[in-house]
């Protein structure tokens, strides 16, 4: 063990990385956790059946029958949503210290395609389960795939193997999920740590370049092993206190009212509230996984400050346009569920363009009135312009994400989170 | 001109035409790698598809569903086994509307009191004919063909037909 740590770390680190408010140490939690859900997973494996008739009740037998089958399902359940969040984060703190530059344009990508993974992992485990709950979260997130052009019924026929969910779609997933995605996350975390490496360590502010270089032992391996300890801790405890949901088996003909789709594309889903599906499901999403890619290509011109937020401007820039972005994807909502449904007051008109369009240049020409109002006059550096259009995308998803799981209730009807 | 030259001077400089010997190999060596590479992706794409075309073949699957006169007129029957609902027009006409709403495929259910399918995914509604009454689903409910043949109704469950609009030509009468 003692090599293997030492083996993946140079020996000697910059003492400046080392501060916990630079890292948070996230990378290394989606590490651990990841570790976590292979170890779980397995266990999982030893009892699961992976077939419409006995999943369910494979799951039912592990819940009742098997000592710590409860436990262990819970922690690969909350371990799961808590990896996809720490990566989350890990994405932001990395975008917000200018990390995604020169040396690390590469890790950049590789960072999304990690993302992407973890995505992939949860939604392909939702729905082993086989309830009510995997059975329509499912049916709803693949349907979605229908809606892209062209090809869009011919792919989500191949991806669930029929126009309905099946033995086969069962099949598949658990493939994707427990052998070609884990195998995947695995050689990716191993590139992108040798990357991390290569490109000279975690970046570090400028001011702190003269920092004194430390050994690895004990300074950054000691560290390391607490905030381990410490996740593991909350994991195992939340583990042991929250019970992983599981509903009746699934059952084709008849739909829970509501249906929501898995947490993590509850964002995806409030778009469909208000937009037609080719601008919810695929416009919109393809756009700003575009402009994601294309950040640490965007050339600046300016000097990397390697600050949070760039500079004072870039903060507070950055505290406008997160306000800015609450109160307009809040209003937003508000405004198309209960004053003006543009689908409905123009009937006559495809809803790709009353539903898609219309509201679609609304939005930007909202936002260039922010822009031509507010922004323009800060005189902001091209990366700080960048950033302002990061925080707005970032922060309207987290608010469309809460406002589908938390206040979205029987009928999809907004209501408050005590009533969901 | 000066190209020839060159190529003289390679010809009679022994460790110039060394390195094109070796240009020469490692060209080999690429080659053979993205043709291992094309057999490589064309296995796994024959691995994946050979067994996928077998089972696609669509066989009439008829299901019974009763005789017409068991179906009174403006009423919808629940068949949830060939997840369908059969509709009876006021004209008396039949249709078999499937149970997945248009929109992202949840279970619509039949409300007798207003006489309309609602989905409770996004809470789309549609008519008695399949057409969308409420948005966000844009296209009629998909349908199945109906036979009658000797007074029996049957529905062709194997044969799922998609359409935008409603219209007569999708209904199907007793003689
Ligand atoms: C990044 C890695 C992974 C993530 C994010 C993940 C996520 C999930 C999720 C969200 C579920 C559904 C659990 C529930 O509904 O409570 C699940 C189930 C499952 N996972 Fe994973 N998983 C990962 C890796 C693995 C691995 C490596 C294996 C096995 C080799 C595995 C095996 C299983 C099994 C057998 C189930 C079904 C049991 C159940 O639903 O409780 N998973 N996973
Ligand atoms: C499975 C998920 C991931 C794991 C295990 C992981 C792990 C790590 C670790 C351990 C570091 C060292 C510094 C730190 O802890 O912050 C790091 C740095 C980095 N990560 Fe990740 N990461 C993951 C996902 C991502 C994602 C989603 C992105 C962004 C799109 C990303 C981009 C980067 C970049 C650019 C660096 C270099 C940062 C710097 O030099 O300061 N990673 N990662
Ligand atoms: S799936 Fe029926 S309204 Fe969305």
């Amino acid at each position: 063990m003692h090599n293997v740590l030492l083996h993946i770390h140079p020996a000697k680190v910059s003492e400046a990385s080392l501060r916990f408010n630079r890292t948070f140490g996230l990378g290394g939690m989606a590490a651990l956790l990841i570790v976590i859900q292979i170890v779980t997973g397995i266990l999982l494996r030893f009892y699961y059946v992976p077939s419409p008739a006995d999943a369910y009740n494979s799951i039912i037998f592990l819940k009742s029958q098997v000592i710590f089958g409860q436990f262990i399902r819970n922690t690969h359940h909350w371990s799961g949503v808590f990896l996809l969040l720490i990566a989350f984060l890990h994405f932001l703190r990395v975008f917000l210290t200018g990390a995604y530059r020169d040396a690390r344009k590469i890790n950049w990508l590789f960072g999304l395609v990690l993302l992407l993974l973890i995505v992939f992992s949860n939604f392909t485990g939702y729905l082993l389960p086989w309830d009510q709950l995997a059975y329509w979260a499912i049916t709803v997130g693949t349907t979605i795939i229908s809606y892209l052009p062209l090809a869009g019924n011919g792919l989500r026929t191949m991806i669930i193997g029929g126009k309905e969910l099946n033995a086969g779609t069962l099949q598949t997933f658990f493939n994707f999920h427990t052998a070609v995605l884990p195998f995947l996350l695995l050689v990716l975390v191993l590139y992108h740590f040798w990357r991390v490496r290569k490109a000279g360590g975690v970046l570090i502010p400028e001011t702190d370049e003269k920092a004194e270089m430390v050994p690895v032992m004990p300074n950054l391996v000691f560290r390391e092993f607490i905030v381990a300890l410490v996740l593991l801790a909350v994991v195992l405890i939340f583990s042991a206190l929250v019970n992983a949901p599981l509903h009746e088996k699934a059952n084709p003909a008849y739909s829970m009212n509501p249906t929501k789709a898995p947490w993590y594309f509850a964002g995806v889903q409030e778009l469909l509230m208000h937009f037609h599906p080719f601008f919810a499901a695929f416009i919109i999403p393809a756009g700003v996984m575009v402009f994601l890619a294309w950040i640490p290509f965007i050339r600046s011109g300016d000097k990397p400050t390697r600050h949070w937020f760039f500079s004072e401007k870039g903060k507070q820039s950055s505290k406008a346009t997160a306000l800015f972005a609450v109160v307009i994807t809040v209003a937003g909502i508000l405004f198309n569920q209960y004053v003006l449904n543009f689908e409905i007051a123009m009937p006559k008109i495809p809803a790709l363009v009353s539903n898609g369009i219309i509201p679609l240049v609304i939005l930007l020409f909202l936002m260039a009135i922010y822009y031509w109002i507010y922004i323009k006059r800060l005189r902001l550096s091209r990366s700080e312009l960048v950033q302002v259009l990061f925080v707005f995308l970032i922060v309207a998803f987290i608010v469309l994400t809460i406002a589908g799981i938390f206040f979205r209730g029987k009928d999809m009807e907004l209501t408050f989170p005590w009533r969901v | 001109m000066n190209n020839r030259i060159k190529h003289q001077e390679e010809k009679d400089n022994p460790t110039k035409s060394e390195i094109s010997r070796r240009d020469f190999f490692g060209l080999i060596w690429k080659s053979l790698g993205v043709l291992v590479g094309i057999e490589v992706l064309g296995s796994i794409t024959a691995f994946f598809y050979s067994a996928k075309n077998k089972s696609t073949t669509v066989a009439k699957q008829l299901l019974e569903a009763g005789p017409v006169s068991s179906f009174g007129m403006n009423s919808v029957t629940a068949f949830m086994g060939g997840r369908f609902y059969l509709a009876r027009l006021q004209d008396g006409g039949f249709i078999a509307l499937s149970l997945r709403c248009t929109h992202l495929g949840c279970a619509i259910s039949w409300e007798e009191k207003r006489k309309r399918f609602i989905c409770p995914c996004h809470s789309s509604a549609f008519d008695i004919n399949g057409e969308v009454l409420n948005p966000p689903a844009a296209r009629a409910l998909d349908y199945y063909p109906v036979m009658i043949e000797n007074g029996i109704v049957k529905v062709d469950i194997g044969n799922l037909k998609e359409r935008n609009t409603f219209n007569k030509e999708q209904l199907t009468y007793a003689q």
